[in-house]
């Protein structure tokens, strides 16, 4: 067994009465791609800001290579959902990045010639140097997606968390992105994914979770990506044909 | 200045609420102390404006509430009970109450110099603080959520910003009063937002057409003898807002409204161009001469088109026939590429 580079243990969330998140165990091991697949509610997003403490759970805990979180947050990056903030923010998409500077320097202390560098070289990565200091609202949805995964790649980080990161991308976009997070998986790293699109698991993501507030199923995704957990997660008869 | 960041968190009204919150507080500590000394009233000011913010929060955070209901409950209840308090300390027999209406729309006239320099020593912390957790405050403002996973403790920094906001709004009160107060905050933070994309000059602008506002406002109630100065410090304020939403070059209406009717024009001058290119592309020749009268079959075709591509050089005439020049057939053959990689 590889190293686990997140274990979630009896992890139980609720809004008021009604739980989102029931009991869930998971472990990803270290250097998967995973996508994180269930219907809308299922708690996929719930899921996420939990772990990352965003969300405060009713019982559980989270450990990241054996400590707790708390105690490992700088070996975690974090893409939020592109609809999670105001883009009119007076702002540019390098300043944007370097934020992604702010948790290693600290309290008080200014991003300075070091982290602009590193900020503009994750900019690059992206593709989106050219627009560096382009104003955030006038940056297409694809762009903006770009400039929120440059801000995690900037963290240097060991595990990323995004959150729908292909949501309202074109395909080219989708491509690139895509191609980042396989590089980063390439280089060692642990990728968590909520995805949505069920067609492209197989194709995009060498690992799987299936959620509907409770976990049905977690695994490889040539051993447990069928109609069986399909059916079971998302209620209906699903059938997706998978190549061998 | 600190209005900057009232704007941006869509947190507007929390001033209003703040510095109506604030008015029990001058009531009671009146009532307490039975003197009209102003540092003891605005003490007063601040623990009540800071009870009726935390308040709001904690409606917010524990019921089912919208922001925007806690905040107009706060806001009218601890408005009700300070006017409660202020008609009771009007029937009491004590000389000292007079003037302490002058809290609700504000007295400027009523500033002693102790005042002022209470105020710039206030206004000096708020900007070492501001300077110093600069990059705090702006993460926060942008992406909370982010800013809890790389590790800061988002509420410090949260109650940090209120807090200032609050301090803003009871030094003001002298100046402008409880009524007018949220205006002086957001007035001159949404007239800056229109003319800058950064946040540094937003704030900067901000704090300049404030003071500009407090000088100029201050002139002209000087020089008309029965304009009390709040009112006319507000005002000004407002007409800084008003020209930024009509003039700013990028955001403002104005500009937007000319931009709009520039590219419409161009839009039918390049659809001419185009057209008569497609004519030009059929001969060898780019500069054979065609009829005046094939353009009629084109729907956007006018004179005035016409005109304006002779005079850019895009077109020669030559009686009643017309031909592209070399830089109009380059001009249009561009057009027509970009054109066709957008459709892609």
């Amino acid at each position: 067994m590889k190293t686990l580079a997140v274990k979630v243990d009896d992890l139980t969330v609720a809004y008021n009465y009604k739980p989102v998140l029931w009991d869930i165990d998971l472990e990803i091991p270290e250097g998967v791609l995973m996508a994180i697949v269930g219907p809308n509610g299922a708690g996929k997003s719930t899921l996420i800001k939990s772990i990352l403490g965003i969300l405060k759970p009713i019982a559980g805990s989270v450990s990241i290579y054996e400590k707790p979180y708390e105690k490992q947050r700088k070996l975690v990056a974090y893409v939020p959902q592109k609809g999670s903030v105001d883009w009119d923010f007076p702002t540019t998409a390098l300043d944007v990045v370097m934020m992604g500077t702010y948790g290693s320097l600290g309290w008080i202390k200014r991003p300075g010639q070091k982290e602009k560098k590193a900020a503009l070289e994750a900019l690059e990565k992206v593709g989106m140097l050219p627009f560096k200091n382009r104003q955030i609202s006038q940056l297409s949805g694809g762009q903006q997606q770009r400039i929120f995964l440059a801000r995690a790649l900037v963290q240097n980080a060991s595990i990323y968390f995004m959150d729908e990161p292909f949501q309202g991308v074109d395909a080219s976009t989708e491509i690139a992105i895509i191609n980042i997070l396989k590089a980063l998986r390439k280089a060692g790293k642990t990728v968590i994914v909520v995805h949505h699109d069920l067609q492209t698991v197989p194709e995009y993501f060498d690992w799987v979770t299936f959620l509907n507030v409770k976990k049905i199923a977690t695994g490889p995704v040539k051993d447990i990506f069928n109609d069986d957990n399909l059916t079971k997660t998302y209620g209906i008869n699903y059938k997706v044909s998978i190549q061998e | 200045m600190l209005g900057s960041f009232a704007v941006l968190r869509k947190q507007s009204l929390l001033g209003d609420a703040i510095s109506h919150a604030a008015l029990p507080g001058i009531a009671i500590a009146f009532l307490i102390t039975g003197a009209k000394d102003t540092n003891t009233l605005l003490l007063g000011a601040l623990v009540s404006g800071l009870i009726g913010t935390f308040w709001i929060r904690s409606i917010v955070t524990k019921t089912h509430l919208k922001s925007d209901t806690a905040l107009g409950l706060i806001l009218s209840v601890f408005f009700g009970f300070g006017m409660l308090l202020l008609t009771f300390i009007q029937k009491q027999p004590n000389a000292n109450q007079a003037g302490l209406d002058k809290y609700l729309f504000g007295q400027a006239a009523t500033l002693v110099e102790s005042d002022v320099w209470m105020m710039a020593i206030v206004t000096g912390i708020c900007l070492i603080v501001m300077l110093t957790f600069w990059k705090e405050f702006k993460i926060l403002l942008f992406d909370a959520d982010y800013t809890k996973t790389l590790g800061f403790n988002t509420k410090t920094i949260d109650i940090l910003i209120t807090s200032f906001i609050v301090l803003a709004i009871v030094l003001g009160l002298q100046t402008v009063g409880v009524v007018l107060m949220s205006a002086m905050l957001l007035a001159p933070a949404a007239a800056a937002r229109q003319w800058t994309n950064s946040l540094s000059k937003m704030v900067l602008l901000a704090a300049i057409f404030g003071a500009f506002s407090g000088v100029f406002g201050t002139a002209v109630s000087a020089s008309q003898n029965n304009l009390s100065t709040g009112p006319v410090i507000v005002i000004v304020a407002g007409i800084f807002v008003l020209f930024s939403f009509v003039f700013s070059p990028k955001r403002g209406l104005l500009f937007k409204q000319i931009r709009f009717v520039k590219n419409r024009r161009d839009l039918e001058l390049h659809k001419t161009l185009a057209f008569m290119y497609h004519i030009a592309e059929t001969h060898d020749n780019i500069s054979h001469p065609h009829t005046i009268k094939i353009l009629n079959n084109f729907q956007g075709y006018t004179k005035g088109t016409l005109q304006k591509l002779v005079d850019r050089g895009f077109v020669e005439l030559d009686g009643n026939m017309w031909h592209l020049t070399e830089e109009g057939f380059k001009t249009a053959s561009n057009l027509y590429n970009q054109q066709n990689a957008s459709d892609e």
